[in-house]
């Protein structure tokens, strides 16, 4: 029964972490870039949420969604689309920036503090089946995942665009050549990866209670971890990741005996250290991205 | 007329000397003027040994690490046991006698917190560089994480999220002084020794590197080596700069302000990691008296909290869009060549390469 609840429990959690990293995995598959900033993304959901309070529920949820995409399209417009051509490495420290920028932004209009914030608090009970205790969000987190993969896979195999982004992922420089515009297919990158996160801060914010100026760095950190053990750029991959880093840190935090579980994240990226030894490219691999001489 | 190569390395050391002799001005200046002053300017002489150090590897190799802070860590960390007084010792941590009785001249600790960093570089290191593209970096940040969470929690050795106090403070601007020259030295002779320049064919070309016969991921573990030593001193130098460690300051935070420094610079040449630790610090000096506040007749304008990192941020990202090579690029510093004949010879060919990760 102990079993069936980390079972549960690592699902939900690692629903969480599937949609961070699928919102990190869309960006680097099309253009190449880590976004570490997609974690302020998820922060000024939260804050959205925060501005909005005391509106029914479904108008905060709504604003922090146009909110977050809104912002994750500027963001690519102004930093991201005149780096486009640098490495990833560049790529990734200018992320960094942004991420560092747009906190301290926040830090500066919120407070260092985290604010309290009350959304959908009714979900934090728990439904009770025998032995088993499942709050409803989590439930509810697994639910909405579940369902956002299936509408994610669906708008890749039979929406236009879908397949434009799939062969951009692909071979980026072919697709441009058969007439793929760039722009668009980047655009709608960052704002399925802009709702993604709205999504995340929702979640986070319901399970919290709060927001702060530092609450994606951690989702973010472990969203990274899932994208690149699941294969960066595929994106079955971070889903397939997300729910993996899931289940291993419920696990450790189970299994671990009782004077080493505050260890639990140090174990964690120990095993992705050994992990990228045993498989840097990642659990699954596009056939573009072998290493070609 | 002279060899090419013999030009070639009296140029490098004639750049180094040109360097350090700019440190040691604006240390002296520093000397002259009002203590705030002092302690700024030794902070960022503090933060070059750290900048170099990361330049050893960072900038040879081409290969970004996000993992260098934890050799700060180590060392601040490691020196900080060795150093605080056995009595308080005993109420801040419970370590094992021996090592509780344990204290050492500040010098002795400092060069075996370095040491011991370099060792421990060596273990990490030694799998991870065999790893390519990407993943290199990204075990690197692995690396941060799993020393952040252990100095974090490891409530015994490190005293866990509270602030380990009590550290004698023997750095000052001539101490910091020395151990920049120091790393200065080893930085040059490191990036212009046979060694340096196998790890930078395989910066250029790792294919064409192995080819020749250059076992890069052997190359890159000596270079990270050395470059955890100095990190690792600059991390000596800070704790016992300001007194006090803390899992926290080894983090994010200083991660990202040190790679800033690296960039804005140019992280491909000394003259550039100086001229970013140079910017960098006085940028955010002014940010910080801003911060503070700034009186003009009655008035005093002062700006919220976070406009130091906001600026910062601002500058890093704009250098990335239009001087992605940094401010420098490949240039080292030299005699200015006003009416000389151009005899000497010409830059070395800069191929457009990027950092390592494509």
């Amino acid at each position: 029964m102990n079993l069936l609840q980390s079972l549960i429990d690592a699902c939900s959690l690692g629903a969480v972490y599937a949609l961070a990293a699928l919102g990190i995995g869309l960006t680097f598959s099309i253009m190449r870039l880590i976004n570490f900033a997609h974690g302020e993304l998820i922060m000024i959901g939260g804050y959205t949420l925060y501005m909005s309070a005391s509106q029914p529920y479904l108008v905060m949820g709504l604003a922090a969604l146009l909110v977050v995409t809104i912002l994750a399209l500027g963001m690519e417009r102004v930093a991201f689309r005149p780096l486009r051509r640098a490495s990833p490495a560049t790529l990734l420290i200018a992320s960094f920036a942004v991420s560092f920028l747009l906190q301290h932004v926040a830090m500066m209009i919120f407070g260092a503090r985290p604010v309290a914030i009350d959304f959908l608090s009714p979900l934090s009970q728990s439904l009770e089946i025998g032995p088993l205790r499942v709050p409803w969000l989590q439930l509810l987190a697994l639910g909405v995942t579940l369902m956002l993969l299936a509408a994610l896979s669906s708008f890749f195999r039979w929406t236009a665009i879908g397949v434009q982004m799939r062969a951009a992922a692909e071979d980026f420089t072919m697709a441009r050549l058969v007439g793929i515009p760039a722009n668009r297919v980047i655009a709608a990158a960052f704002a399925i990866s802009g709702t993604l996160a709205s999504i995340v801060s929702v979640y986070m914010v319901a399970q919290t209670g709060g927001a702060s100026y530092k609450m994606g760095v951690n989702m973010v950190l472990f969203a990274f971890v899932a994208s690149v053990i699941g294969g960066m750029g595929s994106l079955a991959g971070a889903a397939l990741g997300g729910f993996l880093v899931g289940v291993v840190s419920v696990l450790l935090q189970t299994y671990l005996p009782e004077g080493m579980r505050l260890y639990r994240d140090a174990f964690l990226f120990a095993l992705f250290i050994a992990f990228l030894l045993w498989r840097p490219q990642g659990l699954l691999v596009k056939a573009s991205d072998r290493e070609r001489v | 007329m002279a060899e090419p190569w013999a030009i070639e390395r009296e140029r490098k050391i004639r750049s180094c000397l040109l360097l350090a002799a700019l440190i040691v001005l604006a240390a002296v200046l520093a000397a002259l003027g009002p203590p705030a002053l002092q302690r700024t300017v030794t902070e960022a002489i503090i933060n070059l040994v750290v900048v170099l150090g990361m330049f050893i590897f960072v900038g040879n190799s081409g290969v970004l690490s996000f993992g260098h802070i934890a050799f700060m860590a180590v060392a601040g960390y490691s020196s900080a046991i060795m150093t605080i007084p056995p009595a308080k010792k005993a109420v801040l941590l419970k370590l094992p006698p021996s090592l509780e009785a344990l204290q050492l001249p500040v010098g002795a600790a400092a060069l075996i917190a370095a040491a011991l960093t370099g060792l421990f570089a060596l273990v990490v290191g030694a799998p991870i560089m065999r790893l390519k593209g990407i993943a290199l970096p990204m075990a690197t940040f692995g690396v941060l994480m799993v020393v952040h969470v252990v100095t974090a929690n490891w409530q015994e050795v490190t005293g866990g999220r509270q602030a380990l106090v009590g550290l004698p403070v023997y750095v000052n601007l001539w101490v910091a002084l020395g151990a920049v020259l120091v790393t200065l030295a080893v930085a040059a002779a490191y990036k212009g020794s046979r060694r340096g320049l196998l790890l930078q064919c395989a910066r250029e070309n790792e294919v064409a590197a192995t080819a020749s016969g250059i076992d890069p991921a052997r190359e890159r573990l000596l270079a990270f080596v050395i470059s955890a030593v100095f990190v690792g001193l600059g991390g000596v130098l800070f704790a016992h700069f300001i007194g006090t460690v803390t899992a926290n300051t080894f983090y994010l935070n200083i991660t990202f302000t040190t790679l800033a420094m690296l960039v804005v610079g140019g992280m491909r040449s000394l003259t550039g990691a100086v001229v970013g630790v140079a910017v960098v610090s006085t940028v955010s000096e002014i940010f910080r008296t801003i911060e503070k506040g700034v009186s003009i007749g009655d008035l005093t304008l002062s700006a919220p909290p976070g406009l130091q990192e906001i600026a910062l941020a601002l500058m890093m990202l704009l250098i990335l869009i239009f001087r992605p090579q940094g401010l420098v690029g490949d240039f080292e510093l030299d005699w200015p060549k006003w009416g000389r004949r151009k005899s000497a010879p010409a830059e070395p060919a800069t191929t457009d390469q990027r950092v390592h990760g494509s």
